[in-house]
């Protein structure tokens, strides 16, 4: 019979918990000795990823509530950030070291670039399919366009502007591994270290947090949706 | 004491082969309820959203109680007019009360005269206040929602009302019920409205007087009575031909209104 992915992972745990665990042991010594290095670097992680993430939505939902009334240049702009966004990340980090030289800024501009797209595309669908009705009875009881945009406009395009966001989030919590590479810190070094000298208990630190980190934005992230559009399924 | 005039105005959108509003004057007196009739497409919308600003002229001038409309800022004017589109146009995000309090919240009224106007409307529009003011759109019925697009045209106390084919989404029932009710809420108010439909029953029901168009013209402007008996032209005469009821009622000098 199959058993269930949680009694598999309880069987998994167990196995690594047993008291003469070897397998365990590394983990445990490495949590002793590098606690304080390991929450650094955790919130290195989440703060270049936080910090990209907010330039690249300034710059997405700004292009894109600019744009979306005209189809040369949202074709520009949506063209422009697509072939960026071709660039492997690896490559725009290398390509920005003579520029920008190494650390966080050519790091957050690096994954900016990966997180504009799925955000201004997103931005420039939801204000174009706004139903026009809604904003036609939104200016004809006597909202002025500043009072449309923010009282009926971005309300109903923030939907599928959050779902270009929440893509944008996890993709840069993902990549921010790469940052790494050029000194930016982050859990990628964990990997980066553990492949250099080959400490497999490092690489899985590290990647197993990335994955953690994803999985937990993405929850926080529908969570908080969920609490925002509430009167969809009211 | 005139509310609204309309003088030789003229739109046209491109590419159409008749105009949508072709040098159309009318005078509309205050507390009158005027029932705007004609088929899809000869520009009923376009005449009210000419008078709120929501499309503007290519000539000719409107005035609202003596004053030209031009002179007015869109935005005042619009507040200052009850509107209700022909798509009802409710704010999904919003509550049923917030929907409502959409014009008090644009004048700054406090929270609790809104509150207060709000049940009010509620009730008005035969709804009950405490069931329904913290709805969203999505749960309510078509009718329901019809009504609530109503109650928020309604709540400042316009003194003109634009109404845009506003039982359109409604089964025959339960439009009767609505018909009746804002005859109701019409009468005890002295304001000034215009409807538009293109149900001659019910322009022959609500109207005092019918504006008949056509291909962005007005055929004729009279009571239901006037038109029975003199319709201005062959189009207007097969019009109303076409619902013998209606005729019937007021040939016979019956209560049709
Ligand atoms: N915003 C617009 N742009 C282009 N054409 C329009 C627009 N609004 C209305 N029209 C055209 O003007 C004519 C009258 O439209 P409308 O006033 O909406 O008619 P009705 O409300 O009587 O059905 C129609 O032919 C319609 O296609
Ligand atoms: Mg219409």
């Amino acid at each position: 019979m199959l058993r269930s992915y949680k009694v598999n992972a309880a069987l998994f745990f167990l196995f690594l918990y047993r008291e003469e665990s070897v397998v365990m042991d590394v983990f445990f010594e490495y949590f002793e000795a590098h606690g304080q290095d390991y929450i650094g670097l955790l919130l290195g992680h989440i703060r270049i990823s936080l910090l990209s993430v907010l330039i690249a939505l300034l710059i997405g939902t700004g292009i894109g509530i600019l744009v979306y009334k005209h189809p040369i240049a949202r074709a520009v702009s949506e063209r422009a950030f697509g072939i960026l966004r071709i660039i492997p990340s690896l490559a725009v980090l290398i390509i920005l070291i003579p520029i920008m030289g190494t650390g966080v800024k050519p790091s957050v501009v690096a994954l900016v670039i990966l997180a504009v797209p799925p955000i201004l595309i997103n931005t420039v669908q939801a204000f174009q399919g706004l139903p026009q009705s809604m904003i036609e009875a939104a200016t004809g009881m006597g909202m002025s366009p500043l009072q449309t945009f923010f009282k009926v406009k971005l309300p109903l395009a923030f939907p599928l502007m959050y779902a270009g966001i929440r893509t944008a989030a996890i993709e840069v919590i993902a990549s921010a591994t790469l940052a790494s590479y050029i000194g930016a810190g982050g859990l990628g070094d964990l990997i980066f270290t553990g492949l250099a000298l080959l400490r497999y208990h490092l690489l899985i630190i590290g990647g197993g947090s990335v994955a953690i980190l994803s999985l937990l934005t993405g929850f926080v992230l529908d969570r908080i949706f969920r609490r925002m559009t509430r009167y969809q399924r009211a | 004491m005139t509310a609204v005039e309309l003088k030789n105005v003229n739109k046209q959108f491109p590419g159409m082969s008749y105009k949508a509003l072709d040098n159309v004057s009318v005078t509309i007196e205050e507390g009158e309820f005027i029932t705007i009739l004609g088929s899809s497409g000869c520009g009923k919308t376009t005449l009210i959203k000419t008078i709120n600003r929501l499309y503007e002229p290519d000539s000719g001038d409107i005035f609202l109680y003596g004053k030209n409309i031009r002179d007015t800022n869109p935005v005042e004017l619009r507040r200052s007019i009850g509107y209700v589109i022909q798509q009802i146009g409710l704010f999904p995000h919003m509550t049923v009360r917030d929907n409502i309090a959409t014009i008090p919240k644009l004048l700054k009224w406090d929270k609790a005269k809104t509150d207060e106007q709000v049940d009010r409307l509620l009730s008005l529009v035969q709804l009950d206040p405490a069931e329904f003011r913290n709805r969203y759109p999505s749960q309510l019925s078509g009718g329901q929602q019809q009504r609530i697009g109503l109650a928020r045209a309604l709540i400042a106390d316009p003194k003109v009302m634009l109404l845009d084919e506003p039982f359109g989404a409604i089964d025959a029932i339960n439009r009767e019920k609505l018909q009746n009710e804002l005859k109701k809420i019409h009468a005890e108010s002295h304001k000034t409205y215009l409807f538009v439909t293109h149900d001659i029953r019910e322009a022959f029901k609500l109207g005092t007087k019918i504006i008949i168009m056509n291909q962005g013209k007005i055929l004729q402007y009279a009571t239901a009575q006037e038109i029975i008996c003199k319709p201005a032209d062959r189009f207007v005469k097969e019009l109303i031909q076409t619902t013998t009821d209606v005729s019937k009622d007021y040939v016979s000098g019956g209560e049709g209104i």
